[in-house]
């Protein structure tokens, strides 16, 4: 027995990259039938592979420092690398998958006060999604092939599509213009993929790198490139292609939208790396064009994103302007280019994931308990919401840049970044956009603490009054389920900053070393 | 000139035709005002990069890549694997198809019209609103923003 036991292990331990995908998989698979079965049962079992996965990524994470040469190439089926599918897992893609899966984990948790008198094709339905959306993440973070990327690339969109869907009357027409757009995307993807395959005849990311360093100056690769920018740029709502998303993400349903917004957009830019310095390398020139040219748009994007976030009232969407800002941020790092520069990006990607995670989480427990998005109405939230109103400020002073959170040390080494390669320019639009950031944020921040109290409509009162003197005391703000992810995002978002040094060092700088 | 026009043609005119077919669904996509409309056009969009895979994988007398005993070389059969990654794009583009489909029935029973415009005057939420019950713009903006609060919370809103 005990002799079995630890066969099961060492097996699952050899398997970690694709139980990350395939646990949630079938989860999903299983989640309408046995919501047909037992409501609960369907909720049950994708929260209990989100856990599974997210103890499985972080396996892979110490599995993967461990290795040797940092680098775990995972073939599926035992079909070798370049004939077969591969993961090819390294040190950042397993810590970012880390991340996907925790967030995903705290939004399926979160999201059961929000479908808790739902029928059981609606939570059924809503957690299928959830799960799939982890898997197609989490599949682009780790897959080492450019055609499974694609496949990964729709699943994801066509869950999300479905989630932000949810969110009510609103959210129908944003959804559908996300569709519209985003299948753009992934046809551009498909040509620039197109194009690689027909120059090389290989699909394995790292086998088609090898074959393309010697027609870099072919000019198919400019071609290449532009589709691959247009491509992942739609799919992060990076500058110019970002009109889907402020929509997209402020209608969409509260209990997904930390998913959404946190996670979906990083994966992208995280693929974005990794074909522009990975495969393709940044020693070529066409690579040098196409890396200053997504620099550029990142910068007109941190000016825009923040000026148009200054113009909102509603709360998700001055969020979703400001994502378009902080991608900007992220698109500098690959347009500066060096060591500095990409690190920032990538510490970048993981802070904003907590940070945007933390805010979305944070809002949806306000939306949840008063009804109320416009920051007008937040006067005095912090008497009523206290611990929400913790993550606010750790998300708000995280975006400005503010020391111990983890916003100011991605900026850091974005700054030295600009400063080694000389792009002052760069540096004065880093400075100018943290100064616009802190001026939108610490107006909320000014609303909460110093505003007049709003007089808001209160679910707790209003259930009290239906269920009659025998309601119970509220201890909680807001009820447990939903109170743990804030939370934890809101001291994330600190120990992010306080980790930094060891996430630069051990993940970022190893991963990052052949590359430059 | 006319020389190189047809050797440009000769090699390379499908392709072009190919990113002819691209773009202008995409301006198609752009410029309808319906979004039925919107949505053929995204279906054509897709054709056109499938048909972009299939004209890189022809070959000239190359045959369906079944051992045949005749043909012994590689060189003589066509790839196989262009054709099958966009089978799979195939199944993408028809759940892409499925979904917005889903959303178009969706938005017709919210607003009762695809069209663009009448979605963005809300136009088709006050006809609709109208019909129900004669209640002024102001109301029925309110009676909006409730529903979507409580379609999202699960709160009852007719509750006081």
């Amino acid at each position: 027995m005990r002799h079995d036991r630890e066969v099961l292990l060492i097996m699952i331990m050899n398997h970690l990259p694709v139980l990350a995908v395939v646990v949630p998989l079938s989860a999903a698979l299983l989640s309408l039938l046995l919501s047909r079965i037992n409501k609960n049962l369907g909720k049950a079992v994708v929260i209990l592979s989100l856990v599974f996965a997210f103890l499985d990524a972080v396996g892979l994470t110490a599995q993967v420092l461990q290795a040797e040469g940092h680098l775990i190439r995972y073939a599926m089926g035992n079909w070798d690398a370049p004939i077969g599918i591969e993961f090819y897992v390294d040190p950042i893609n397993a810590l970012l998958a880390c991340f996907i899966t925790f967030i995903a984990m705290c939004a399926s948790i979160y999201s059961l006060s929000f479908l808790k008198d739902r029928e059981w094709l609606q939570s059924g339905g809503y957690y299928t999604l959830i799960a799939l959306l982890t898997v197609g993440l989490v599949g682009m973070t780790l897959t080492g092939d450019v055609f499974n990327l694609y496949v990964y690339l729709e699943i994801s969109s066509l869950s999300c599509y479905g989630l932000i869907a949810l969110g009510g009357k609103r959210s129908i027409p944003a959804a559908f213009r996300y569709l519209l757009i985003g299948t753009i995307g992934a046809s551009f993807y498909l040509l620039g993929i197109g194009l690689m395959y027909a120059m090389t005849g290989s699909l394995n990311m790292a086998d088609m790198g090898e074959l393309l360093q010697s027609q870099m100056d072919n000019p198919l690769m400019y071609l290449v490139c532009a589709s691959l920018i247009g491509a992942f740029g739609i799919k992060m709502a990076q500058f110019p292609f970002h009109a889907w998303q402020p929509d997209a993400y402020a209608y969409s349903h509260p209990g997904a939208s930390p998913l959404i917004s946190g996670a979906m957009s990083k994966v992208p830019a995280l693929a974005m790396i990794r074909f522009f310095f990975f495969i393709f390398g940044v020693q070529n020139l066409v690579i040098v064009d196409a890396t200053r040219l997504i620099g550029i748009l990142g910068a007109l994007g941190m000016i825009f994103g923040s000026v148009m976030a200054l113009n909102q009232t509603d709360f998700r969407r001055m969020l979703a302007y400001s994502s378009v800002a902080q991608l900007g941020y992220i698109a500098l790092g690959i347009g500066i280019g060096n060591l500095y520069g990409v690190t920032g990006s990538y510490l970048h990607i993981l802070n904003h994931l907590f940070m945007k995670g933390g805010l979305f989480f944070a809002i949806g427990a306000i939306q949840y308990r008063f009804g109320i998005v416009n920051i007008n109405q937040f006067g005095q939230l912090h008497k009523k919401m206290p611990f929400t109103c913790f993550t606010i400020t750790m998300g708000a002073l995280a975006m400005v840049g503010i020391p111990p959170t983890g916003g100011f040390f991605s900026k850091w080494y974005l700054m030295m970044g600009a400063m080694d390669k000389h792009l002052y320019i760069y540096m004065a639009v880093l400075v100018l956009s943290s100064l616009l950031n802190a001026i939108y944020f610490l107006r909320v921040l000014e609303k909460i603490f110093i505003a007049p109290e709003a007089r808001l409509a209160d679910r707790f009162d209003k259930e009290a009054r239906r269920d009659g003197a025998a309601a119970k005391k509220h201890f909680l703000e807001v009820p447990a389920v939903m109170l743990v992810p804030i939370v934890v995002f809101g001291i994330g978002i600190v120990a992010m900053g306080i980790f930094n040094s060891q996430i630069v060092e051990f993940v970022a700088q190893t991963a990052l070393k052949g590359v430059f | 000139m006319l020389e190189t026009v047809n050797t440009f043609l000769a090699a390379r005119g499908i392709y072009c035709l190919v990113f002819i077919l691209f773009f202008l669904a995409v301006y198609g996509m752009i410029t309808c005002k319906n979004y039925m409309k919107k949505m053929m056009c995204m279906n054509v969009m897709q054709v056109a990069v499938i048909l972009f895979f299939l004209c890189f994988a022809q070959k000239r007398g190359g045959v369906i890549p079944i051992l045949d005993g005749v043909t012994e070389a590689a060189s003589g059969y066509l790839n196989p694997i262009p054709h099958a990654l966009m089978l799979t794009a195939i199944v993408v583009s028809l759940g892409t198809t499925g979904v917005a489909l889903a959303l178009l029935m969706r938005m017709t029973e919210e607003y009762g019209s695809v069209e663009e415009d009448d979605l963005l005057s809300g136009k088709a939420r006050k006809k609709k609103e109208e019909s129900a019950d004669e209640a002024d713009e102001a109301e029925a903006e309110k009676e909006a923003e409730k529903e979507e609060t409580a379609d999202v919370t699960g709160k009852d809103p007719d509750e006081t």
